[in-house]
């Protein structure tokens, strides 16, 4: 059992605002952060890490991370931890960024052959395309043997179709190293597919929590997952009209009435929220 | 033309050398840990920091130079205290020109590595963090290897700038032959003894020497530059 209750002053774009968490998180778990930009996802991931300082209690099992007392430093957290932006070590070659974490050859070359980049090994992060730098930085976040894996946004600045690829990557990784994972994510599929647990971030605080199915459905509990959006274009297809969305480089389309379609502009920033059946487009 | 260079002795161009790369190892050594310091600290103290250790650059030589011969002499605590406990003399001595060297040349150590620090990628220093990898460590293995441009300009424009020094080092070592006189000295003694001819010799082979040395890191950085795009292409 992870157990998280943390505290801290965020000075952020929109002001300054408390990050007040309270989890429990279940091993093996794979949740799902999701919330607006500045809604405290990555301070609440990088807190976790050590990253950054808060006042609070985090424990992992039996060990306690934070308290009163003391923060272990991140140091000696052992975690896992995948960056948005890969943060790979520019001078060193694929092989050797996993091998500075561990020098355990053989989980290293187990981990390159999974994620097919052992042909890959010698080559400097410089000559690798996004996809395969993301896919280096989770195999190295594996030579820790996490026994919790974070993850920023890994896949949002990757292309749709290595995305795809890098969450069966993900997955596997979760299920073979049995970790709890902790991933902060916009995508509504990648909760889908991957999470089986999601809470939603607002302004600090928890907002929803639950099975993706329940929280990203369920309306009765008043909570809205919204997301931000430019609209591409209204497209007629047979009687149906269909809001073509673009959130996060993937395409969205979302049936809407005509009504609707009269209060919106193409090129217009729209957000999406979600009520018991349909999304709304505003 | 070999008769001319007959009459020329060397002596002081490798007391200015010698000068130059104790100074710069010195400093080198000293630099990395306040540089990571000041490249990373959020502290309010970093700017008093900062302009402390960019005085160097605006105070006028003798003025530096003043101070040091002040503290260094054995009158001060400081240069009885040197005197007295490890018997060294930092006045009018090569020992007290390389630590003179060390304040007079600060800056020109510091600043480049401090900015080459603060351009790093700043997850690739926590990436190392989570790796379990220490400060120490991450300066060694990740920091130093990754900005080698920078690393290269503070070498070397410490290196040239201590070669290129005069009025601290007159200052605090005077001309004594073989202990303290340096090239920049020596052109200065030849021109007030007017022996131009030396004096024109000794000044042409520092603007050579300094040209070749400020020729070659730009020309490393220029290529850094170039390999660093190629990769992006």
């Amino acid at each position: 059992m992870i157990s998280i209750d943390i505290h801290k002053r965020l000075h952020g774009a929109i002001g300054d605002m408390n990050l007040n968490i309270k989890l429990e998180i279940q091993e093996g778990d794979f949740l799902a952060i999701a919330g607006e930009s500045g809604s405290g996802k990555s301070t609440l991931l990088r807190t976790i890490a050590g990253l950054e300082e808060a006042s609070g209690v985090i424990k992992i099992g039996n060990e306690v991370w934070l308290d009163t007392k003391r923060s272990i430093p991140v140091q000696k957290r052992r975690i896992g931890f995948v960056f948005q932006e890969y943060a790979l070590f520019e001078n060193m070659s694929v092989l050797e960024n996993l091998l500075f974490v561990d020098r355990d050859i053989e989980l290293a070359n187990e981990l390159l052959d999974m994620t097919e980049l052992y042909k890959l090994k010698d080559r400097l992060p410089n000559r690798l395309s996004g996809g395969q730098k993301q896919r280096v930085s989770l195999c190295r976040a594996m030579m820790n043997r996490p026994k919790l894996l974070l993850m920023d946004e890994p896949l949002s600045a990757i292309d749709p179709n290595m995305r795809n690829r890098l969450q069966n990557e993900i997955l596997t990784l979760h299920k073979k190293f049995n970790t709890t994972t902790l991933m902060v994510t916009h995508s509504l599929s990648e909760i889908y597919k991957l999470a089986n647990r999601v809470i939603i971030l607002n302004f600090g605080k928890v907002e929803a929590d639950g099975s993706p199915k329940e929280v990203l459905l369920n309306s009765n509990n008043g909570q809205k997952l919204s997301f931000e959006g430019e609209l591409l274009d209204i497209v007629k297809v047979d009687i149906l009209l269909l809001a073509i969305v673009l959130v996060n480089q993937q395409i969205i389309k979302i049936p809407i009435d005509s009504i609707e379609a009269n209060n919106l502009k193409k090129g217009q920033r729209i957000s999406i929220n979600t009520n018991s059946f349909t999304l709304n487009l505003q | 033309m070999s008769e001319l260079f007959n009459n020329i002795s060397f002596e002081p161009f490798l007391l200015s050398f010698k000068l130059a790369l104790f100074t710069t190892l010195i400093l080198f050594i000293l630099s990395i840990p306040l540089a990571w310091y000041l490249s990373q600290t959020k502290s309010k103290i970093k700017p008093y920091l900062e302009a402390i250790t960019a005085l160097p650059l605006v105070l006028p030589p003798s003025v530096l130079g003043f101070y040091l011969l002040t503290i260094f002499s054995t009158n001060s605590p400081i240069g009885a205290f040197f005197d007295k406990f490890f018997d060294i003399k930092l006045v009018f001595s090569f020992t007290g020109l390389v630590v003179a060297s060390c304040f007079y040349s600060l800056p020109f150590m510091i600043q480049p590595l401090q900015s080459g620090f603060e351009a790093l990628n700043k997850t690739m220093l926590e990436a190392s963090y989570i790796s379990g990898k220490s400060i120490f460590q991450t300066i060694i293995y990740i920091a130093i290897p990754n900005s080698k441009p920078a690393l290269l300009t503070a070498l070397i424009v410490t290196f040239a700038h201590t070669v290129g020094e005069f009025g601290v080092v007159l200052m605090v070592g005077g001309s004594i032959p073989d202990k303290t006189k340096v090239a920049s000295v020596a052109i200065y003694e030849f021109v007030e003894t007017m022996d131009y001819n030396s004096a024109h010799i000794y000044s042409a082979i520092m603007l050579l020497l300094s040209f070749f040395v400020l020729l070659s890191v730009y020309i490393f950085n220029h290529k850094q530059r170039q390999k660093f795009t190629e990769f992006h292409r």
